[in-house]
């Protein structure tokens, strides 16, 4: 899998440690706030980076992106061999006019994001949904990629 | 004039929240103020209005993964925030509405404090 974001490897938790696990779960905590904030919306370097998840079960991989606001014509995914790609726009038009700003911390513009699967996944059978501001897509593998259950024959 | 303002978090809080972003706008007739909550539902979203403060709470539907996680960056975790409320504000016709992941919020000024044209007479 190649994909762009880099990401905090997950932690195994020590129960056993007692304090020490307390002070290692104040240093993380101490680091990591500030980190995940950096790393969820590092706009500054890159515009906006929806979160995305990807899970695999049998016979399909699915997508999850967290898109809110979008209007479903605004999103684009479209499938170039094993490469999914996932790009559009948001644009600022709930705005009220003649209105004073005091915040503004929604990224409106282009984003994209490439996922790209270890196994060929069927491009006809692709199916894409948006709800509640997360877009599902999901890839079914081709019957080639899918895993086979060999019977072992005894003489 | 006071504005909308974030309060502090509490610290006797133990949950993790994530911090939606918003964008808050003033006009002359009150504010608006657009909040990122993608996957809460409506029944998963709780606005409370007390003491001068508004709370926005976004709660996730906690669904099976729906297989083995190759890759996640979205957190389970549900949605807070709080801001300090302009006393201009008329509590009671504040009105939300959710779209694909974003809430948006009409809060309107009281009629006494809307800035009136006065009629001069002869």
């Amino acid at each position: 899998m190649n994909l762009l974001k880099w990401y905090r490897p997950t932690t195994t938790e020590w129960t056993s440690f007692g304090r020490l696990t307390e002070l290692q779960s104040e240093i993380e905590r101490l680091f990591d706030a500030p980190l995940t904030e950096l790393t969820r919306s590092s706009r500054l370097l890159s515009g906006w980076t929806p979160a995305l998840d990807v899970y695999e079960n049998q016979d399909r991989y699915i997508v999850k992106a967290e898109l809110p606001g979008l209007k479903k014509e605004a999103i684009e995914a479209s499938l170039q061999n094993d490469t999914l790609t996932i790009s559009g726009e948001r644009k600022n038009e709930s705005a009220p006019k003649d209105a004073a700003t005091h915040r503004s911390e929604r990224f409106f513009g282009r984003f994209q994001r490439t996922v790209t699967l270890p196994v060929p996944v069927a491009a006809d059978q692709v199916v894409a949904s948006y709800q509640d501001g997360i877009l599902t897509v999901t890839l079914p593998k081709t019957e080639a990629a899918k895993p086979k259950r060999i019977d072992v024959a005894a003489n | 004039m006071k504005t909308l303002n974030q309060t502090e978090a509490s610290t006797a809080d133990t949950e993790n929240y994530l911090t939606p972003d918003v964008n808050i706008y003033e006009t002359k007739d009150g504010y608006v103020l657009e909040a990122e909550l993608p996957g809460v539902t409506k029944d998963g979203l709780e606005i409370t209005v007390a003491d001068q403060k508004l709370s926005i709470i976004g709660r996730t539907v906690a669904t099976a993964t729906p297989g083995e996680v190759l890759f996640r960056e979205r957190s389970a975790a549900n949605y807070r925030r709080r801001f300090g409320l302009d006393p201009a504000i008329d509590t009671a016709r504040i009105t939300a509405r959710l779209d694909q992941g974003v809430l948006f919020l009409t809060l309107p000024k009281s009629e006494a404090v809307k800035p009136r044209q006065i009629a001069v007479s002869e």
